[in-house]
């Protein structure tokens, strides 16, 4: 156990390293969700998309936009097991005594902190625009959390497509088949009551919308904390479950070399 | 003692028998080289001594430790060079080694030491603090016998270690596994389609050949037991008459193992400057044209072409596993 943690630690600085050395990436990591941002608050601002009895249409959608990044970024995180891969590094590692989990787990933690630094850059942004917390600091937490989690299911899920795939563009076409359309079958842009009813009822099993729903509850309402402590738990069951996944995938790429 | 014992893996991937009962034994302190051609089965060998791979059956242990009982034993034990580079292209030298040091249970100041000495050992010093995307080829491949040495392991397996470096950065390597072999009192099991590379730098080779070691020895030895020397001659236009110039040969006095390749024969006889005037004369009388002829001691290439029958050159060509 203790040698997963520490392992998952060395990986986890390993990739984050070589993150910060894609001056673009940071670049894209820190620009592109203040655009969603600033781009759909402005496109929905009079639609009245966040239903009735609620503050501005850019304090609903910074929980979202929050959510949706968390999400896309996650979605993402099989690419660098690709790129591991073709570079033989899960090879070397294997052939030396690492965890095994942590190969696995450690892309998961670092999609996790990458959803972070993002949420708080984005609540910042959108302080700036006029967005209040109504959660305060608990909010704050919640939001952090959601985003967090959300990465990490979808990174767990990633990771297992790239191990099972292990071959980019077919893992560009997976992610974008999957990507948009849980982004749209959620609450992100529009509010849950205003969204017809089939839609509503699959969003119900979305993922995406557990953690947007959890959010915006600590932005938009700081209050009714109990469905979104529920949403928080059901996110760490599917990340805890992704996760398994991409381990398991894990086993089959090792019994395939 | 034995750091190193395979005893009659198999291994079947789909719809190729990979490894058909591979078995060989490797003493402390060796270097010993599995040659063959590309697609023999010596990487799939490597990545069952080294753990990475599961064989279908067969027995095999590394420094004493069974393979399949305790494969995070083996894994403290040994050092693996892989055919293709394990480099994190976006980290530094310095840090790919510390990293490796790390999942290897080192750590503080005795790591960074052992580190700083590899890097000087390798001859990356100067450039142990930039990313290694910048790297050539060949220090690229110096890294990666670095990361494979961090923790002083008792066995290295160099996985075809100089396949595609230029002449130049070939001949360092050499020089390098020379000097490895001597002053960190290692057992290196190393695989190659080079020759020349197994003649030079192993004590022992064995030559493996679709998926089995056919034979197993010093290259001296090898090269010894081929009495003779090999003639090679390449006929003109044979025009359906290759049967008849390979009888011709073969009834040429001490002729041996005479064998057809195309528009090429090849025997085998005691002496070349004896027996060529004797083929050229009976070649000619039949009006066989012949575009040259060539006379070699053994090389391992007429080793290997001895105990499978098969031309080393063209078993190697386009069979990219």
């Amino acid at each position: 156990m203790k040698q997963l943690f520490r392992h998952t630690g060395w990986m986890v600085v390993r990739q984050a390293r070589n993150l910060t050395r894609e001056p673009i990436w940071i670049a894209m990591m820190v620009i592109q969700p203040m655009i969603w941002l600033v781009l759909y608050g402005q496109l929905f601002s009079k639609t009245g998309a966040q239903g009735r009895g609620t503050g501005s249409y850019v304090e609903f959608l910074t929980p979202g936009i929050v959510c949706m990044n968390a999400f896309f970024g996650g979605s993402w995180g099989g690419m660098a097991m690709i790129s591991d891969l073709d570079r033989h590094v899960v090879d070397r590692f294997l052939a030396a005594p690492a965890s095994r989990f942590a190969i696995v787990l450690s892309q998961v933690v670092r999609a996790g902190i990458t959803a972070v630094l993002q949420a708080i850059i984005l609540l910042l942004v959108g302080l700036a625009l006029g967005v209040r917390v109504h959660g305060g600091f608990l909010g704050w937490l919640v939001v952090l959390a959601a985003a967090a989690l959300l990465a990490m299911v979808f990174a767990g899920f990633s990771n297992g497509i790239a191990l099972l795939l292990r071959r980019e563009a077919s893992m560009i076409a997976t992610v974008n088949f999957v990507g948009l359309p849980l982004m749209f079958l959620s609450s992100i842009l529009v509010s849950v009551a205003l969204m017809p009813g089939w839609i509503k009822a699959i969003a119900r099993f979305n993922p995406v919308n557990w953690g947007t729903r959890a959010a915006r509850t600590a932005v938009v309402f700081g209050s009714g904390w109990g469905p979104a402590g529920l949403y928080l738990l059901f996110l760490v069951a599917a990340a805890a479950a992704t996760s398994l996944f991409a381990t398991w995938c894990f086993r089959a790429y090792q019994r395939s070399i | 003692m034995d750091a190193i014992v395979a005893e009659d893996l198999r291994k079947r991937y789909k719809d190729v028998q990979a490894l058909d009962g591979v078995s060989f034994a490797v003493r402390e302190g060796e270097v010993f080289g599995l040659l063959g051609p590309n697609g023999a089965g010596k990487s799939t060998t490597v990545r069952t001594l080294t753990t990475l791979t599961q064989a279908d059956s067969g027995r095999a242990f590394v420094a004493g430790e069974d393979v399949m009982r305790h494969p995070n034993r083996v894994r403290r034990a040994i050092g693996y060079v892989a055919q293709d580079s394990g480099v994190d292209w976006e980290a530094t030298a310095r840090e790919n080694l510390l990293l490796q040091g790390r999942i290897h249970g080192m750590a503080g100041a005795a790591l960074h030491r052992r580190v700083d000495e590899l890097l000087e050992l390798v001859g990356l010093r100067d450039a142990a603090d930039r990313v290694a995307r910048g790297y050539s080829g060949g220090m690229k491949r110096r890294l990666d016998v670095a990361i494979g040495l961090v923790h002083r392991p008792r066995v290295l397996f160099l996985d075809e270690p100089t396949t595609g470096l230029d002449p130049e950065a070939r001949a360092a390597m050499w020089v390098e596994v020379e000097r490895l072999a001597e002053q960190e009192s290692l057992t290196i099991l190393l695989t190659t389609h080079y020759l020349e590379e197994a003649d030079r730098l192993a004590e022992r080779v064995a030559i493996v050949s679709r998926g089995k070691v056919v034979v197993e020895g010093t290259p001296d030895d090898l090269k010894a037991g081929l009495a003779g020397e090999l003639v090679t001659v390449e006929l003109g236009d044979v025009d359906g008459r290759l049967d008849e110039a390979v009888q011709l040969v073969h009834d040429v006095e001490g002729a041996g193992e005479v064998a057809a390749d195309g528009r090429v024969v090849r025997a085998r006889v005691p002496n070349g400057a004896q027996a060529i005037p004797a083929i050229l004369g009976r070649l000619d009388s039949v009006g066989i044209p012949v575009a040259s002829v060539t006379t070699s001691r053994p090389s391992l290439d007429d080793v290997y072409l001895h105990y499978t029958g098969r031309d080393f050159a063209s078993e190697d060509e386009g069979k990219e596993r």
